[in-house]
């Protein structure tokens, strides 16, 4: 059971995440070049964050276009896990695997910091023991995660459970507080804060751990 | 919300009559397909917040400029393509607007197209 890790030009949480999976977990990882046209068997995907492209044109837009993300799409369609971590979220939304843009603070200031969230698991594999109405702590570090999109949109994934992460306090503008998406079947999740970050407890928390464990559940 | 595709289109005809073509259109005597410019404008849908463009407003302001009611920040893209005819190069066009060069969740695109004399 291997977790593979997708490196962009421009990822830069590539090596945090295998950091967090491999020294923290005690999870096999392998990275997985953008332009390559093979999973290589891997039991999960993680869609790291950083910069992709440079963001050219638009967070994630050119991403969405790497050979690998043919099979990352044909591999979520099929139930396999797919977890988008900051641009990685980017990266799915302009994929389509999730609905709805994240787009710049509303501030217009790049937010790095810890992060309180509230936690509604519905039915994402990734939430799996965590309680409903949990708070967990992890930081942020972007500059566009103000996530939006039409109001039937909103309303559908509202009353669907699919809203599974809010801020407690919005630091982006972020339509209904969204800090992290699932898709319908619970395999896919998107969200802005890094839970790679809260794996070690010299960083200031742990509550990131059972996440990236769901990985492999 | 209708998408704006204003275009302009300027387009060389064979003069022929029976349908072959003329030496009169340079391109299909040189064998080579028309060549196209298009000018592709990506605007923020009206209902998507602009924090730059609201900003920048506010910066307009401190310049002494007054009275601005409206600044929205979009992109201008500007293209050189050849393709068979207006047609196609419009219908190029459309899927690459459409799928890479605007996000339809936050933005509206329009698309001018001019032919390249030869």
């Amino acid at each position: 059971m291997t977790i593979g890790i997708v490196v962009f030009p421009g990822s830069n949480c590539d090596r945090d995440m295998a950091w967090a999976l491999e020294g923290c977990l005690g999870l096999a990882s392998r990275f997985l070049w953008h332009g390559d046209t093979d999973l290589a068997g891997v039991s999960a995907v993680v869609l790291p964050g950083g910069f992709s492209y440079g963001d050219y044109l638009r967070c994630g837009a050119l991403a969405r276009f790497a050979p690998l993300l043919k099979e990352v799409q044909q591999f979520a369609e099929r139930g396999g896990p797919v977890l988008g971590i900051c641009n990685g979220f980017q990266i799915l939304t302009e994929m389509g695997l999730l609905p709805g843009a994240l787009t710049r603070n509303r501030d217009l200031h790049f937010r790095c910091e810890p992060c309180e969230l509230r936690v509604a698991p519905g039915n994402s594999q990734f939430l799996k023991g965590y309680a409903p109405q949990a708070l967990v702590q992890f930081p942020i570090a972007h500059g566009e995660g103000c996530y939006q999109c039409d109001p039937d949109t909103y309303k559908a994934l509202d009353q669907g459970g699919q809203i599974v992460l809010r801020y407690t306090k919005n630091p982006n503008g972020s339509q209904g507080d969204v800090a992290g998406l699932s898709n319908a079947q619970g395999n896919v999740l998107g969200l802005m804060p890094h839970p790679e970050r809260a794996c070690d407890p010299l960083l200031g928390g742990t509550d990131g751990r059972l996440l990236l464990q769901n990985l492999l559940s | 919300m209708p998408r704006l595709n204003m275009g302009l289109i300027f387009t060389m005809h064979s003069n022929a009559v029976d349908g072959s073509p003329s030496c009169e259109d340079l391109n299909t005597c040189l064998g080579r397909l028309p060549r196209f410019i298009a000018r592709v404008q990506v605007q923020l849908r009206p209902s998507v917040l602009d924090p730059a463009g609201e900003a920048t407003r506010a910066a307009a302001s401190r310049l002494g400029v007054n009275g601005l009611q409206k600044l929205r920040i979009g992109k201008a893209v500007e293209l050189e393509l050849e393709a068979e005819s207006a047609a196609t190069a419009r219908q190029q066009l459309s899927l690459l607007c459409d799928r890479l060069l605007a996000n339809p969740v936050t933005e509206n695109w329009s698309l001018e197209l001019e032919e390249l004399a030869p």
